[in-house]
Parts: C-alpha cells; structure tokens; sequence
C-alpha cells in the first residue's frame, strides 16, 4: 500500500458516461488484478474507490469509471498533467489460476477484467470474455481483449450491439459451460452468475475507509456473519456471501 | 524542545492525538501503515455486551465537508474483544480507551466489569451518544438526568477511570456536562456525531438504509468546538475533543477551546496517515504560535 499523487497522463471519454485514466503512479508496481485505489477528488471529502483496469508499466495504471455523480464528473474533468492524491492497492483481487476461465463483466464491471484477462493470457490460458452492456453506447473493452487474444462475447439488453439479453441468455446461447468464471458488475447480475456458476465474483460498495477499520461496507454472509467488501473482498468466492 | 506530553486520569499520553472510536476499529489496518505507538492513544471500536451486526447497508454518504454514517455498532461483543483484540493491542506503547455501548444501564455495567480485569484498557469512553441505535447510546445521552444515573452505575461498576462522550443533538451540552460531572465522571468526550440524513433524488428516499445517520468531518468542526469552549468553562474535568480535525491547526484550536487532548476521526477515512501527519507537525504548530507545551495551550482562550 502506498499514499501520495499521482499524474494523470490522459483522461478520456470511451463510452457514454465512461472514462478512462491513465496515471503515473508507483502503485502500479504492487496492483493485482481485481484489487482497487482510493481516489481524492478535489473539493470532495471521502475518497473514490476505483478497480485498477491495467497496469501498464511499473510506474502506470489505468482506471475505468463511470460518471454516477457530482464527485465522478468533477473527476472527469481533470486533465493530463493535474495531480491526484492515489492510495493503494487495496483489496484482495481475482485468483489468477492455471486453467481456463470465462470473464463475465457487466457495465462498468468490466474494467477489472482486462487486467485478469492479461494475467490469464500470459499463463497462456484460454480466456473467453462476456461483456454485457444496457446497449452500444455504453459498450466499451470488446477491441481490448480481443488484442489479449480473448474470445469476446458482447450482450447488450435493447440487441444494439452483440447478442439482445443479459450475459447469463450469451453464454447459454453460445453452448459455453464455464468451468470457473470471474465476474463483475451489477448485483442482480452478480446474482444470477453465482446461480449458475462457480467461481468469483467482484462487488462494489459505498466505502469510506478502503482499508476494513470503519464496518461501512460490509456484506452478509450465508451463516449471518459478515465480510468487509473492501478489505475481506472486494472478490468473493460464488456463495460466500449473501447478494 | 515543544513538549506533547498529556497526563489525564488513567491517560499518560506521549502526545495529544487519539483515533476516534469507530474510526479505527482496533488498529489492525492501520498498523500495516505505522507503528501504533507513535499515537498517544486510541479509542477502540464500542464493545457491546453481545455481538451485533451493525444495520444493513448503505452505511456511509458523503456530505458536503463530512460525511453521514450508520454502522449501528457493528462488533464482536466484549468476550471477543477482551479474548482476540486487547491482547494483540498489548504490544502497542499507547494508551487504549475501550468504547463502551450498550442497549440498557445493565448492559454498561456488564461491559465495564468484563473490561475491568484487562490491563490493556485505561480508561472507558462511555458511549451515551450514538445516534445510530434504536436504544441506549443517544436515548440516554439526550437527557441529564439519565445520563447522570448511567454514569453513576458505570463509575461504581468500573475500576478505571470513565470519560462519558457526549451527544451534541440536545439543546443544551453544558447541562448534560454537569450532570455527568456531578455523577462523577472522571472526563467528557465532545463531540459525538450530529444525528443527519440525505434523500436520493431520483428514489425520494434516503440514501441511507437506516434513514439518518451520524454527521462527521469538517463540517461539525465549529460546532465541536463551540460546545468543548462551552463545557470548559462549565465543569471541572479534563475534556478530550472531537469532531471534524484535520490538521495541527485544527488541535490546537480544539486545545484553546478547552481540549486537553483530542480524538482524529473522520480524517483517518482520508487521509490514513492523518493522526501521524498532525504529529508531525504539531509541535511546529504550536512553536509558531509562542507554546512550548500542549499543555500550555489548554484552554489558552478562556485565560484571557
């Protein structure tokens, strides 16, 4: 873990409500997949936690997110050369087993896949991504994993792009039965991923700490117990914890 | 040399900085980030008579310069915290303020008798102020006289000194204050949150799963120390600030108002090396402004 500022190099619009920053950042040098950092957004008193999208080199990361309100669009707003105070890496991440693996991203779920996904490749692993989108405007990664060499999969929910239905209807259409699969996305979506397969998934919370001192992001477990997202996850095995 | 050195009933604290109750669970996530005993003390998460869940989530909303929580006292009840947490906390040179919370006057009391026998805790932090339950905490914080009679049965259950943290959601602190003094608290704590609440504009319902929540950070700085300002001119027993600080500055503020010493506690969301940071650069702080102790600067605004 480590605290400071770090450079925005570039700030871009990819898809409808979506950006992608790269930052200068020794972070990068500890980030595994699926692990997260907290963001100081200036003029905002708690931290942004954003998963980590690529580590590009060990001074570089990428993050993904998504404008959901006031602190995300004053986000999107910097500009290269602005400086942003990053703490991080936080959480647990994805396993990188050695086998194949089916991703199943939803929305802004995606990002922390393309890091797994890379990870899996260099095993030399067949990685087979499903990403699932509301429609063609809020699509984003498909090119990305595809130059991973991953299969891709893209569902959208109105048919504008890719196959029309959630991602649960694609992977049943495409007569894939995933051994273990990673997931990240909405919880409904979440939710149907662990009824039908095995494997991890990603939740995302309203965190204040980021690092499992203040109890504000916890979720239920099976037996009434509880896990912390941000430090116990935020990946979770399918049926560790109540959705 | 700028002397940090403090001594408060049941509290010999090398400095004047203590992480907040709740905002540091037990330490163990900030010791991967610092050592421990650099802190004068540390308040640690309420320990409950039982085990409790804490409320469903959303828990936490931002706030303009705060933000609103409603963890509900989410812990592992005393037995496990006097079994799993106060024994690793032992290897720690800081002092330990055991937060204590309860449903009833006898759940108190049960508390402070099963912490009674640890030599890791101090003191107690009677914890009569948190909005976030249904019973107890602010229930009995909001009026002096029960507030009074808990403090009683604490003191005559406890072999530590108690501190009693206060509600500022009353109209009145500086009566609450005395009618914990008088009942013999050995210190106050102030502040404890506001009681707040947000409403999502697209549901018209609140964000927070539990409606209202505990408003902290920055923005009850002013109205923390107001009420330490208030209640030091008022009682007779060392009060522990909080509410809202972030820098040196802001300490010594709380420490002119009245403070003896002070709790960190949002800050710690923030910036997780907030307490080490404002040790740092307290002595500096108060060199510029003409101390050379803590001490010194205790209520420095109320001499005049």
């Amino acid at each position: 873990m480590k605290n400071g500022p770090a450079e925005i190099l570039s700030n871009e619009r990819i898809a409808e409500d979506t950006y992608e920053m790269i930052l200068r950042t020794g972070i990068a040098r500890e980030v595994r997949c699926g692990q997260f950092v907290q963001v100081q957004v200036p003029g905002y008193f708690l931290r942004r936690p954003i998963s980590v999208h690529r580590v590009l080199d060990e001074n570089t990361l990428s993050l993904i997110y998504k404008v959901v309100g006031d602190g995300t669009r004053t986000l999107s707003q910097t500009a290269a050369e602005d400086f942003l105070d990053l703490f991080g890496p936080l959480g647990n991440g994805f396993p990188v087993l050695d086998e194949d693996i089916v991703l199943i991203g939803g929305g802004v779920g995606v990002p922390p896949l393309v890091e797994t996904a890379a990870q899996y490749r260099r095993l030399g692993r067949q990685v087979t991504a499903v990403l699932g989108f509301n429609n063609s405007s809020a699509a984003f990664g498909e090119e990305e994993f595809r130059s991973l060499g991953c299969d891709v999969i893209v569902a959208t929910m109105d048919g504008s792009l890719g196959y029309k239905g959630t991602v649960i209807d694609a992977i049943q259409a495409a007569g894939l039965v995933p051994a273990t699969v990673l997931a990240c996305g909405p919880v409904p979506m979440l939710r149907a991923v662990a009824e039908n397969y095995r494997g991890y998934i990603s939740l995302e919370a309203r965190m204040a700490c980021g690092i499992g001192a203040c109890m504000g992001c916890v979720v239920k477990t099976p037996d009434g117990g509880s896990l912390r997202v941000c430090k116990d996850g935020p990946v979770f095995r399918t049926g560790e914890v109540q959705l | 040399m700028i002397d940090l050195h403090v001594e408060l009933p049941g509290l010999s604290l090398k400095n004047p900085i203590i992480p907040a109750s709740g905002c540091f669970g037990f330490g163990r996530e900030y010791a991967e980030l610092y050592d421990l005993s650099r802190l004068g003390g540390i308040a640690i998460k309420s320990a409950t008579p039982e085990k409790r869940f804490g409320n469903p989530v959303p828990r936490i909303a931002e706030t303009p310069m705060g933000m609103l929580n409603a963890i509900g006292l989410q812990n592992h009840g005393v037995d496990y915290i006097i079994e799993h947490e106060l024994p690793w906390l032992a290897q720690f040179d800081t002092e330990i303020l055991a937060n204590v919370a309860a449903s009833t006057e006898e759940g108190y009391v049960e508390v402070i008798r099963k912490l009674n026998s640890s030599p890791v805790v101090k003191a107690y932090e009677l914890n009569i102020s948190c909005p976030n339950v249904k019973h107890g905490g602010a229930a009995l914080g909001t009026d002096p006289v029960l507030a009074a009679h808990v403090t009683k049965m604490a003191k005559e259950a406890a072999e530590k000194p108690v501190y009693v943290k206060l509600s500022p959601n009353v109209t009145n602190i500086v009566e609450i204050a005395k009618a914990v003094e008088a009942a013999g608290a050995d210190g106050l704590i102030l502040i404890n949150t506001l009681l707040g609440m947000r409403l999502d504009l697209r549901t018209a319902k609140p964000v927070l799963a539990n409606n209202t929540g505990g408003l902290s950070g920055p923005a009850i700085k002013p109205i923390a120390v107001r009420m330490v300002w208030q209640c030091a001119q008022a009682v007779n027993i060392p009060i522990i600030g909080v509410g809202g600080i972030r820098t040196a500055e802001d300490v010594l503020e709380f420490l002119y108002a009245g403070a003896s010493a002070v709790e960190v506690g949002a800050q710690n969301f923030v910036d997780p090396y907030a307490c080490i940071h404002i040790i740092e650069a307290l002595p500096a702080v108060l060199e510029k402004y003409g101390l050379s102790s803590v001490r010194e600067a205790t209520g420095r605004s109320l001499k005049q």
